[in-house]
């Protein structure tokens, strides 16, 4: 039998039939869990669900044909006990599948299953321009169908339990596999992909049946807990809530306020909109920054921009492009201040991409994007460039505090300076300082006095009142206000090692200690 | 009285992290106390130093510093300030003509620096506890007297009633020509 069914599902599908249900929600009250019972037509399901009740007596007496072995010819039991007298006799009616929209799943599993529907999704999703060879189809329903699929329990729960003691609520197959079962594979095969539980793209669907919002409504006042206003939702019934308050609410209680079986709709649900998402995709690499006159961020003030170009939109503008994406975050290992040149080797950095259309570059696509990049503008030069993990990201803020960074500062004096004057700086070696948190910054940080080290120091004379002072020195450590002193907030500071006011004129990163991203041959 | 000025001559070299990054305001005068000139030196993240003008009589040639003490009633030290989190909870709430210490010269001529802007106390000197000659020699760096961050909404307005710098030099070089009228 297509629809394995069992005898004892009878009892429950006449009961089901009778209250408004359509085929496939009969099924998933029978628990059947064979996704092709429902890839087939409802009229087809509805067509073998009443030659399976038909068949009702016939079948038992094949049976016990079988079983007894008796030279009886099965044909004259069949007529003794044919299927109209059996039902008059129980008093129960002639079983029909009703006209209209099902009590259960308000049209979702009646009218939206086929090929049409399946059409008509995958045109949205092609109009989207998306790149993609496999997708995960998800869907949202109206949240007053688990109070109806409730009652519907509630109606045939003894039946059931007949059939089997151990089948309970969670057995019955929800509106949203049956559904999923019923027309992903259309979709899919609309689309030329594979449709999986896990695909970086999503497509959503889903459907809304305002006739019928007002079930919900009698939760709210049987369980307040359940439905606690929230800013950013439209509404406190979502199927969250909904599901939990049904889980607490006693049956006596339930049965009080809600009809059952539910009350037949008058009108089908109506689709919403589909929409289609690609997760994010990371993009890793390093960058030099040449200018002083270039902030890593856009730089605005009272909502007005100060100051034209960044280095993340010079980075990002071209993958957005390249990927189609919808937006981008991005993320670096510690950052320069506007004036500061980051040279050798780079900062390394992250680029989250928010919804690209395309996800897939090869190697020598995403060399030829770098070099899209890097012609784009002589302020900035990226390189490593590469598509990583989410995961992977994390490895550039792993341990930032321990990490090392090399600058090179252009050091002005007020006391005139012989090259003698500097050669203390090579013997000082993890030097420690106590920095407050510098008065640049602390509108925006807590106040605190960190430990920061100084591995090494080296200086080279430039004239009396200028050199070059080379540091090595743990990450997190700020290095103009251990030059100029912060107002003396930085303890020790340079102008307090070499006795004389110091003030700092450039400043350039030479290195940054993280080993991530990997690099990538040329 | 006699001031001594040295505007001039630290104009030779390149613009100082002050210049850089902060304004100049003066409150001269301060509470019709003649001379008692306070500099307020307001990042452009709005934070403001609060430190003695040039102008001020403690620095004046040969004067000592004998005492400097933040507790400026039995109830309140500015000692006790303390700030927590990125929004600085906890800090005093200072307004004008709020106290922030009191200087004693070696002559037993005491002398009060006020907050003149309205704001939350960051954080006091400590330093110039432990060295008051750093208030002597560096005024208007390592010897601040204190750390305020007025409310984000009057970072525009706080400064209203201050002199600009133009503004505070015309006053004092009024105040060395013309002499002083005595009450
Ligand atoms: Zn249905």
């Amino acid at each position: 039998m297509m629809l394995s069914l069992k005898d004892k599902d009878r009892a429950v599908i006449r009961k089901l039939l009778a209250a408004g249900c359509c085929g496939r929600c009969v099924l998933r009250f029978c628990c059947v869990g064979k996704y092709s019972s429902y890839q087939q037509s409802c009229e087809d399901i509805e067509k073998e669900l009443l030659a399976f009740l038909g068949t009702d007596d016939a079948e038992q007496s094949h049976d016990a044909s079988g079983e007894t072995e008796t030279g009886d010819p099965p044909c004259k039991k069949m007529k003794l006990e044919s299927p109209g007298e059996n039902a008059s006799a129980g008093g129960a009616p002639e079983p029909k599948v009703q006209s209209g929209v099902c009590v259960a799943c308000v049209g979702v599993l009646q009218h939206f299953c086929d090929q049409s529907y399946a059409k008509q999704v995958s045109d949205v999703v092609r109009k989207g321009e998306y790149r993609f060879d496999s997708l995960m189809f998800a869907v949202s329903l109206p949240a007053q169908l688990s109070v109806r699929e409730h009652s519907l329990w509630l109606h045939i729960k003894k039946e059931v339990r007949e059939k089997s003691m151990c089948l309970d609520k969670e057995d019955v197959v929800q509106v949203k596999d049956a559904f999923k079962w019923a027309v992903q594979g259309l979709v899919g095969k609309e689309l030329g992909a594979s449709v999986l539980a896990n695909s970086a793209f999503e497509v959503s669907v889903g459907f809304a049946h305002p006739e019928t919002d007002g079930d919900c409504h009698f939760l709210a006042t049987e369980c307040p807990d359940c439905f606690k206003p929230t800013k950013n939702k439209a509404s406190v019934f979502t199927r969250m809530a909904v599901v939990k308050a049904l889980e607490k609410i006693s049956d006596t209680k339930f049965l009080r306020h809600y009809p059952c079986p539910p009350v037949s709709p008058s009108s089908k649900c109506t689709p919403l909109d589909t929409t289609c998402l690609h997760a994010p995709v990371f993009i890793a690499g390093r960058y030099n920054k040449f200018s002083r006159e270039l902030p890593q961020t856009p730089w605005v003030i009272d909502g007005e921009r100060r100051m034209e170009g960044s280095v993340e939109e010079l980075i990002a503008n071209p993958l957005l492009t390249a990927f189609k994406a919808d937006g981008f975050n991005f993320c670096s290992s510690g950052r320069e201040d506007v004036d500061v040149r980051t040279l050798g080797n780079g900062r390394p950095f992250a680029i989250e991409l928010l919804n690209p259309h395309r996800a897939k570059f090869n190697r020598s696509e995403m060399r030829q994007l770098q070099e899209t990049i890097n012609t784009s503008s002589d302020k900035i030069r990226v390189r490593d460039l590469q598509i990583v993990t989410r995961e992977a990201t994390s490895r550039m803020k792993e341990g930032e505090e321990e990490k090392t960074k090399s600058y090179s500062a252009l050091i002005w004096t007020q006391k005139p300076i012989t090259p003698a004057d500097l050669d203390c700086f090579a013997k000082i070696k993890e030097l420690k300082i106590d920095q407050k948190t510098p008065l640049r910054v602390l509108h925006r940080r807590p106040l605190a006095v960190r430990q920061r080290h100084i591995h090494s120091m080296s200086a080279s004379y430039l004239d009396t009142h200028h050199f070059t002072l080379q540091l090595r020195t743990q990450a997190g450590t700020y290095i103009k206000e251990f030059v100029h002193g912060d107002f003396g907030r930085t303890k020790p500071n340079l102008g307090a090692l070499m006795e004389t006011e110091v003030d700092i004129l450039e400043l350039d990163v030479e290195s940054v200690d993280v080993d991530w991203p990997p690099a990538v041959p040329e | 009285m006699r001031l001594v000025f040295a505007m001039a001559e630290t104009h030779e070299r390149a613009p100082t992290v002050i210049d850089r990054y902060y304004t100049r305001w003066y409150k001269t005068d301060m509470k019709g106390r003649s001379c008692e000139d306070h500099c307020i030196l307001q990042h452009s993240n709005r934070i403001c130093i609060i430190t003695l003008a040039e102008s001020h009589p403690i620095l004046q040639q040969g004067r000592k510093i004998k005492s400097i003490d933040y507790r400026i009633s039995d109830g309140c030290s500015r000692l006790n300030n303390k700030v927590s989190g990125k929004s600085k909870r906890g800090g005093q709430f200072l307004t004008e003509f709020a106290p922030l210490c009191r200087i004693t010269c070696t002559d037993d001529i005491e002398y009060t620096i006020f907050s003149c802007i309205r704001g939350r106390l960051l954080e006091v000197n400590e330093d110039i506890l432990k060295r008051p000659d750093l208030l002597l020699d560096k005024p208007s760096t390592d010897g601040y007297i204190a750390v305020i961050l007025p409310k984000l909404e009057e970072s525009k307005t706080v400064t209203k009633g201050l002199l600009t710098r133009e503004e505070y030099e015309d006053v004092i070089s009024k105040r060395n020509t013309q002499p002083q009228e005595s009450l």
